[in-house]
């Protein structure tokens, strides 16, 4: 009898290291391909320097994170996330760079009952679609407050809204529109770009009609550029109008080679490559050394801090995951490099503050110099 | 392809035989990969729809994701307002689009080649631009949400995607098996003849608009099966259905496998499809060149020379 | 509004001079050659990657994308392309999507794929008001290096022999091999000055219409749109039809921007159901 139980003892003792070496997998479903590559790549790079800063070992096993790239295309993403689960048996999904790609995942998380980090999509409904979502970027309406704000309180009495045609740039111009005019202002036009516009010229003419004190801008990042020349090129600047809009405008990746036609531009975001602070210095510094000196974006922050929030709740629950993952990941608060967030435990969706930040020179390159803050902000946009 | 006899169906060649069976063992031997079959199958589908105005008919077009995104868009909205049963909905769908194939088809009666591709395209991206729109029934750019099928036959749609993966394949073999019937029969010999020399063709008496008319509609009725087989296997629907890419990849699809024999589809959706995720995973960013290289060798290198390496030796 | 006009005009002779390659390559080789948009933009990286790395000043660069994306087209006609006269129109489609997915990715790979940012010299920013015309000086600049091709192109048409030959060659290319003409050969210039064009424009066309990897797939419907309803046989049919497209882009994005996108396509349907060889069809030749 003796014999038998230490036998069975020592068999079992010869499984746990094997039990021990299977790695935690995590799928990142990404758009590496497509027109939205640069918000893949960027969250891509994010996540691989966290686990290189941090070690990728969670309670004596690997993490592995197995990157796939879904083209923006939604079918696909659902399909990944799916085989994923079922094939790969990963522990938690993560990434997610549009938001009809989230919530065409939710039911997959859901049904099998994995949590799913959010790194980069931002319409506030998205936390809504399933109760095992948790987002770590950012929502449109949570971001454009503080630019209504600051504008109702800066002298712009009329200003004319010009977003991009879909969720993000629909949920932006409504909360601006509700919060400017709370606060007494006036919207002279709300005007709405096709996300795949070649040329704003007819807008921005339909603008300078319109005559407003100042024009608010939503579009995805990467469009800013273009939006801004032709800002200037029409003399729109001169003929009195301000521009002024959420972060995606002055995109980090991008915002070096706009030139000074983009200095003076008063942006509210959740996160400035240029925020003083020893973790963003950090963070900033090891990003630029890993990718060739370019500088993170909102949404590396966005992949940065989701791994984060991944890791920590895989050491509270020593590597498992469903429900007891769910629960280590929400409440979590830390110091990220964007400033102090908080994920919250009701909504699961994240709490952060934000910036006003105008773009100046600092050292002979373009920044967004941050000069006010709203500290912990709740997503305004959630209906329930 | 030789034409058979009118009135004799012909028979099935051996190859074309086994792989009909192959298709159907398929999913009895896959079953982790169920997901990329049923997606597999349903480009399949699409494929032969296409081969069926482009290969047998002649009609080039760039917009047949206009009928896809179509029987995709009716089912998913059926499936939410009005029942969630899945094969009421295909049937729906399906008569959806060839509705809108048979209204559409005005459009390509006249034209040439390029006239017709810029024409198919036009009506696709219309219809986008239509569904961006009508945010308030399709979603928009966010998609149309909380689809939630009922069970197909008395089961219920799993997590591992083998119900869908059945259904979508018994749909594409259906499918092949009446398409194959139809390019036998007398309609299918008059629809070669039209595509070979049209002017030919309508100066020996055959009605030439009314055999365009009925086989772009039956081409759309088979792409909206495709799509609404799509949106109930999972579960939503999308503006990316309606979307230039779908229509460039189908047409893509279609090409690589050969046009005009019905199995040109078949062949190169498994053959794209496959290549797309082994290179996809292999390096998530750049597969996309490698499609492109592999592109180019295969026209350079000529289709039939690639798929029968021993012609090399000669 | 005589603004939203001249816009028009500007963003329909960039148009042109993007689109002026393809319908010719399309008129005399019957080639369908979708790669287009990727000479467009080379031509446009070429510009963007002079200035920032080499501080090449724009201007400079103009001449040297033509050449540049020129001899690379003439280069890759010479290898591949001349293979692929003979195939069926399926197979070139193939062949010309393959390169563009090739080229895009290549860029991505290099490069990366953020949005390029041209910084033009600061007499070409900013614009003049004429009575109440804003004419931006960038796009007066298009306007009227676009027009002086055009001119030039004409000109070469109607005036030299090469031209002539190229005119033979588009109505019957056996009867103009027949005649002596070196068919070929007309082939390989016409090929690379259309390229060259395709990445002059790409070159132009960068600080307007934006520059990223995806520029080939972006774009190039409204290419084929021109062509379509240009047609294929001169080159004042692609012209009309650009400007037609520029300045319809334009005013319905301004007039109805809920419709603003429909309004092309639509236009584009009823103007094919209308004519379907092309708007400006010359009614000789085949």
């Amino acid at each position: 009898m003796q014999r038998r139980t230490l036998a069975l003892a020592l068999g079992a003792m010869l499984c746990l290291p094997a039990l021990a070496q299977e790695p935690v997998k995590i799928g990142l479903i990404l758009p590496m391909t497509g027109p939205f590559a640069s918000t893949g790549r960027q969250v891509d790079a994010a996540v691989k320097l966290y686990l290189a800063q941090h070690g990728a070992t969670v309670a004596g096993r690997k993490i592995e994170v197995i990157l796939k790239d879904d083209a923006g295309t939604a079918d696909t993403t659902r399909r990944l996330a799916q085989e994923l689960v079922v094939n790969d048996k990963v522990t938690v999904l993560a990434g997610f760079g549009l938001t009809p790609l989230a919530l065409a995942t939710a039911p997959i998380a859901t049904q099998s009952k994995t949590p799913m980090v959010v790194m980069a999509a931002a319409t506030s409904s998205i936390t809504e679609a399933s109760p095992y979502i948790v987002r770590s970027s950012f929502t449109l309406p949570q971001v454009t407050l503080g630019i209504a704000e600051w504008a109702s309180k800066n002298n712009i009495k009329k200003a004319v809204t010009l977003v991009s045609d879909y969720g993000p740039g629909i949920d932006a111009e409504r909360t601006f529109k509700d919060r400017f005019t709370l606060n007494g202002g006036t919207i002279a036009g709300e005007l709405r770009v096709p996300l795949r516009s070649p040329d704003f010229a007819p807008f921005l003419q339909r603008v300078r009609d319109a005559q407003p004190d100042a024009l608010f801008v939503f579009v995805p990042s990467g469009v800013g550029s273009a939006l801004m020349k032709q800002f200037t090129e029409r003399g729109l600047d001169k003929a009195g109008i301000r521009l002024i809009g959420t972060g995606d405008v002055t995109d980090d990746d991008i915002l070096n080679g706009m030139g000074d036609a983009a200095l003076g531009i008063v942006t509210s975001h959740h996160y400035s490559a240029a925020h003083k602070s020893p973790a963003n210095q950090k963070f900033t510094d090891a990003f630029a050394k890993a990718a060739n000196g370019s500088r993170p974006n909102f949404m590396a922050v966005g992949g940065y801090d989701g791994m984060r929030v991944i890791v920590e709740a895989l050491k509270a629950t020593k590597g498992a995951g469903g429900d007891a993952l769910l629960a280590a990941m929400k409440g979590q608060v830390f110091e990220s490099p964007r400033g102090p967030v908080l994920i919250d435990a009701q909504t699961r969706d994240i709490v952060q503050d934000v910036y006003i930040r105008k773009v100046e020179k600092v050292n002979g390159q373009l920044f967004n110099v941050e000069f006010d803050v709203h500290k912990a902000v709740k997503d305004p946009g959630k209906t329930r | 392809m030789k034409a058979s006899e009118p009135g004799q169906p012909s028979r099935w060649k051996p190859w074309e035989l086994a792989l009909f069976a192959a298709l159907a063992a398929s999913w009895f031997a896959l079953p982790t990969h169920a997901l990329l079959a049923n997606e597999v199958a349903i480009l399949a589908l699409f494929a032969l729809s296409l081969d069926l105005i482009l290969g047998y008919a002649g009609i080039v077009s760039l917009g047949h994701a206009a009928f896809f995104g179509a029987g995709a868009y009716a089912a998913a909205l059926f499936a939410k307002h009005v029942m969630p049963e899945p094969l009421v909905g295909l049937a729906v769908a399906t008569l959806v689009a060839a509705l809108l194939g048979l209204l559409s088809s005005a459009l390509i009666l006249r034209g040439s080649d390029l006239t017709r591709l810029m024409v198919t395209l036009g009506v696709a991206s219309i219809l986008y631009e239509l569904a961006n729109r009508l945010d308030h029934w399709t979603g928009g750019a966010d998609g149309l949400q909380g689809v939630v099928m009922g069970p197909l036959l008395g089961i219920d749609f799993d997590l591992q995607g083998r119900v869908a993966a059945a259904y979508s394949l018994c749909a594409l073999l259906l499918a092949l098996w009446l398409c194959r019937r139809l390019v036998h029969s007398p309609f299918g010999v008059s629809l070669q003849a039209m595509r070979d020399n049209r002017l030919r063709a309508s100066a020996i008496g055959l009605p030439v608009n009314r055999l365009l008319v009925a086989v772009y509609t039956l081409g759309a009725a088979l792409a909206g099966m495709a799509g609404a087989l799509l949106a109930q296997t999972t579960g939503f629907a999308s503006l990316d259905v309606l979307d230039f890419h779908r229509s460039a990849d189908v047409l893509l699809v279609l090409v690589i496998g050969g046009t005009g024999y019905l199995w040109g589809g078949v062949v190169g959706a498994i053959g794209f499809k496959l290549m797309q995720d082994l290179l996809s995973s292999w390096t998530p960013q750049y597969w996309t060149f490698w499609i492109g290289l592999f592109l180019v060798v295969l026209v350079l290198v000529g289709r039939d020379r690639l798929f029968r390496p021993w012609v090399w030796l000669r | 509004m005589l603004t939203l006009l001249f816009d028009g005009i500007a963003y329909g002779m960039l148009l042109f001079v993007l689109a002026v390659g393809l319908a010719v390559t399309l008129g005399l080789m019957n080639f369908i050659n979708l790669a287009h948009g990727a000479f467009a933009m080379a031509g446009g990286y070429i510009t963007v990657l002079l200035m920032d790395r080499a501080g090449v000043p724009f201007l400079a660069t103009l001449p040297i994308a033509f050449a540049l994306v020129a001899a690379a087209g003439a280069l890759l006609e010479r290898t591949l392309y001349r293979r692929m006269y003979a195939k069926p129109h399926l197979d070139q489609v193939l062949f010309s999507i393959g390169l563009v997915f090739m080229a895009v990715a290549a860029v991505d790979w290099s490069i990366g794929s953020q949005q390029q940012i041209v910084k033009l010299p600061a007499f070409l920013t900013g614009r003049f008001e004429i009575a109440e015309v804003g004419i931006g000086r960038y796009r007066l600049f298009i306007v009227a290096v676009c027009a002086l091709l055009t001119v030039a192109l004409q000109l070469v048409l109607s005036r030299t022999r090469f031209g002539s030959r190229l005119r033979a060659a588009v109505d019957d290319p056996r009867v103009a091999s027949g005649l002596g003409i070196d068919v070929n050969r007309v082939f390989l210039v016409t090929f690379a000055v259309g390229s060259g064009l395709a990445g002059l424009g790409g070159a132009l066309g960068a600080e307007v219409l934006g520059l990223d990897p995806t520029f080939p797939l972006k774009f190039m419907i409204y290419f084929l749109i021109v062509v379509a309803v240009g047609g294929t046989t001169s080159i004042t049919g692609p012209l009309l039809a650009a400007l037609l497209l520029g300045i319809a882009d334009v005013t319905g994005k301004y007039f109805v921007p809920k419709l603003g996108a429909f309004i092309v396509y639509a236009l584009m349907i009823a103007i094919l159901l209308w004519r379907p060889q092309g708007l400006f069809v010359r009614r000789a030749g085949r």
